[in-house]
């Protein structure tokens, strides 16, 4: 369905007042909750939501051909199924652009940052190594399934166990981590930058950027969508609020 | 009969004692219900108010519409039914010549207007000649359930005159579970609010007091 | 292995005993109507949409509705990681999950439309299919989907020589027979049948007859799944 008009303008009407149509601040999230294996198939899982937007990342590792560049190195690869059930715009078929981008951003944020220790996932040289598959199936869709999707996939990590014993490697032990990344979306409209779209804010967004921060900070990766721009003073304004708000969304993660 | 909620296959009557309404069907001299709703008799009818589902257009319905394509003589409009429907240039107010359309109504516009015709093979027309009908230029419009429009409604207007007078805000609900609404923001949101309150609480009874102290205890 | 040792299966359960189940009804906020259900270890979720214009209009039928269940199983619901997208056996477990469904839908009462059926097996101990069919019947329900009955499946089959009610994955794959069945419990009309395996006609009878016997129990946890929803509460 097209967007109404008289959607548009209330929501411009609004930004210029300084608000958004939940009543949110411009750099509030919605209310986040994490639930860490939920999947038993899975050799780790997670299920993110945040406000009516929801995702389930399953992680699944097999034993595989390391990549001829990194020998000795695990491989990890990254997948997001935008599944018809999770919005009556999304079709059934292979994925498309966004689901395509929508993973990489992610599998950028985990493998920048180094949270998955490939190096440690090593069992033969040169021959065998383990594979760790990240896939994301959204649930739900209400806006920003970049932050839900990563905050899904991390957690997701952090209940991993790698399953030695089915592959007769000896006992299961969790999967090899360090920290996560963070990631913060924002999107513009109407010359307002708010963080954590929701779908109507997504719907008249003209750039959209993702920002993965460290536990010390500091930046792994970013991406910048949609095809308004952004001034370089406002993207350094959002990696400050992205630094700020990170902080929190870290806590949240880490915790049982 | 009391309000009870049934399911789809529930018996709800007797071929001969009662007549099918809404939302039943008859099968081997038994009236089924066909959808999750309320069940009540009406007149030797016994008819299931349905809980959810989509709008199913009736003449004379007043609804709000947005356009989603531009002909030269016509607009297809989307009025948030399984069907689009058709308003043709010579049923609007203004004089359109031949090809000025999008001068009027452009995609994206929203207006009110009444359902004038649907046909068997659902095909629907919808026309802006009668008085509540305009093109809506500002305010917002939210969408609800269609299911819930007549507890919005209340009896008699009784739940929207409380809506109105509560918030200031001015309201119309289109039968097709697009409510329009012009206010001051933060009006606009409580009203929303209590809307959205109606539409979980809509199959409750005693809700006209809840919604009233929702609103005053704001 | 054993499978049947002394009258109990492997998981502890008698012959005719089920898994539990538990299922909820609109769980899901874009869907029109939704249902999440788990059985044993089975994690299904359904999203109806519809009906809705059928696009593109080629494929509208002008008297009727189009049923379109799209079975679908997630990569990590399955111990051997699945390649995302369909595959033979989902196809085929769509296409007559649909054919089951268009039997109880009025869809004379919406031409030209089409009725999307999304169901996504998140977690997955056999029987998936019957519980997809199980959770998209309520989620059709919860849609406002129109419909003369309720459609419930469940699978019984043979295992050691015994008819058991409800096969786990073990006793799907070493087992002798497995037998899906989905019928609309008012009226016991079969909508779904499937067998593979080995049976002579009376295990055949037996399983059917057990296989019936537990779609009118899980029937009644749909039913109570979709009156919970809209049970009547006191002021907040």
């Amino acid at each position: 369905m097209e967007l109404s008009s008289v959607k548009k303008d209330y929501l411009y009407r609004l930004a210029k007042e300084g608000k958004r149509p939940d009543g949110r601040a411009f750099d509030e999230y919605r209310p986040i909750s994490i639930e860490k294996g939920v999947i038993k198939m899975a050799e780790g899982s997670a299920r993110v939501k945040i406000g009516n937007t929801m995702v389930l990342a399953g992680i699944k590792m097999d034993v595989g051909e390391p990549y001829p560049d990194t020998p000795e190195e695990g491989a990890m690869s990254t997948s997001a199924e935008l599944v018809p059930l999770a919005s009556p715009d999304f079709e059934a078929g292979p994925p498309r652009e966004d689901a395509i981008e929508l993973a990489r951003v992610v599998d950028r944020g985990i493998r920048e940052s180094k949270f998955i220790q490939l190096d440690k996932l090593c069992i033969e040289p040169g021959e065998k190594v383990w594979i760790v598959f990240i896939d994301l199936h959204v649930l739900d869709y209400d806006g920003n399934l970049f932050d839900a999707c990563s905050l899904a996939a991390s957690a997701a990590a952090l209940n991993t166990v790698v399953p030695n014993e089915r592959f007769g490697l000896g006992e299961d032990k969790p999967l090899p981590l360090t920290d996560p990344p963070i990631s913060c979306t924002f999107v513009k409209y109407n010359g307002v930058i708010v963080i954590d779209p929701s779908l109507e804010e997504e719907e008249v967004a003209e750039a959209r950027y993702t920002v993965a921060i460290d536990k010390n900070g500091d930046i792994r990766a970013m991406q910048k969508g949609l095809k308004g721009s952004f001034t370089v003073e406002e993207i350094k304004n959002n990696i400050k609020i992205a630094q700020k708000t990170s902080k929190k969304i870290r806590k949240l993660l880490l915790e049982e | 009969m009391e309000r009870k909620i049934v399911i789809p296959g529930t018996i709800v009557g007797t071929v001969g004692k009662h007549k099918p309404g809404r939302g039943t069907f008859s099968e081997e001299g038994n009236i089924y219900a066909s959808r999750l709703g309320i069940v009540e008799e009406r007149a030797g009818y016994i008819n299931v108010t349905p809980l959810s589902g989509v709008y199913e257009p009736v003449v004379g319905d007043n609804i709000i519409g947005i356009i989603g394509e531009v002909g030269r003589t016509s607009w297809m409009v989307d009025i948030n039914a399984p069907y689009p429907a058709l308003l043709r240039a010579d049923e609007v107010q203004w004089k359109i010549d031949y090809g000025e359309t999008s001068r009027f109504l452009r995609v994206g516009d929203a207006i009110l207007a009444t359902i004038a015709s649907v046909n068997e093979a659902r095909n629907i027309e919808i026309s802006m000649k009668g008085k509540p009908c305009r093109k809506i230029e500002d305010g917002i419009i939210i969408e609800i359930q269609p299911s819930k429009v007549p507890r919005i409604i209340g009896k008699n207007g009784s739940m929207v005159s409380l809506l109105r007078q509560h918030t200031g805000c001015w309201i119309f609900v289109g039968q097709n579970g697009r409510v329009w609404i012009r206010g001051e923001s933060e009006n606009i949101s409580r009203l929303v609010e209590a809307i959205r309150k109606i539409e979980r609480e809509a199959h409750t009874t005693g809700l006209t007091d809840r919604i009233s102290k929702f609103l005053e205890g704001e | 292995m054993e499978l049947i040792k002394d009258g109990k299966r492997i998981d502890g359960r008698l012959p005719n005993e089920m898994r539990k189940i538990k299922i909820e009804a609109g769980p899901l906020y874009r869907a029109d109507g939704s249902c999440y259900l788990e059985w044993g270890g089975n994690k299904v979720l359904v999203a109806v949409y519809g009906p809705k214009e059928a696009i593109p209009r080629h494929i509208q039928n002008p008297t009727k509705a189009l049923v379109n269940a799209r079975y679908n199983m997630a990569s990590f619901s399955v111990e051997d990681r699945k390649r995302p997208g369909p595959d033979r056996r989902s196809l085929e477990i769509s296409k007559i999950t649909s054919e089951a469904f268009e039997n109880v839908i009025l869809t004379e009462l919406f031409p030209r439309t089409i009725i999307d059926i999304n169901i996504e097996v998140l977690d997955a101990e056999a029987g998936t299919r019957c519980a997809g069919i199980t959770a998209a019947a309520v989620a059709l329900a919860d849609a406002g989907i129109p419909m003369r009955d309720i459609p419930v499946a469940c699978a019984a089959g043979k295992v050691d020589g015994v008819v058991v009610l409800d096969l786990t994955s073990e006793e799907d794959k070493k087992g002798d027979a497995d037998l899906p069945v989905a019928i609309a419990p008012r009226s016991e009309e079969i909508l779904l049948l499937q067998m593979d395996g080995h049976m002579t006609t009376e295990e055949f009878d037996q399983a059917l007859d057990m296989a019936i016997k537990g779609c009118k129990e899980i029937s009644k946890l749909q039913k109570e799944a979709l009156l919970k929803k809209y049970k009547t509460f006191e002021e907040e």
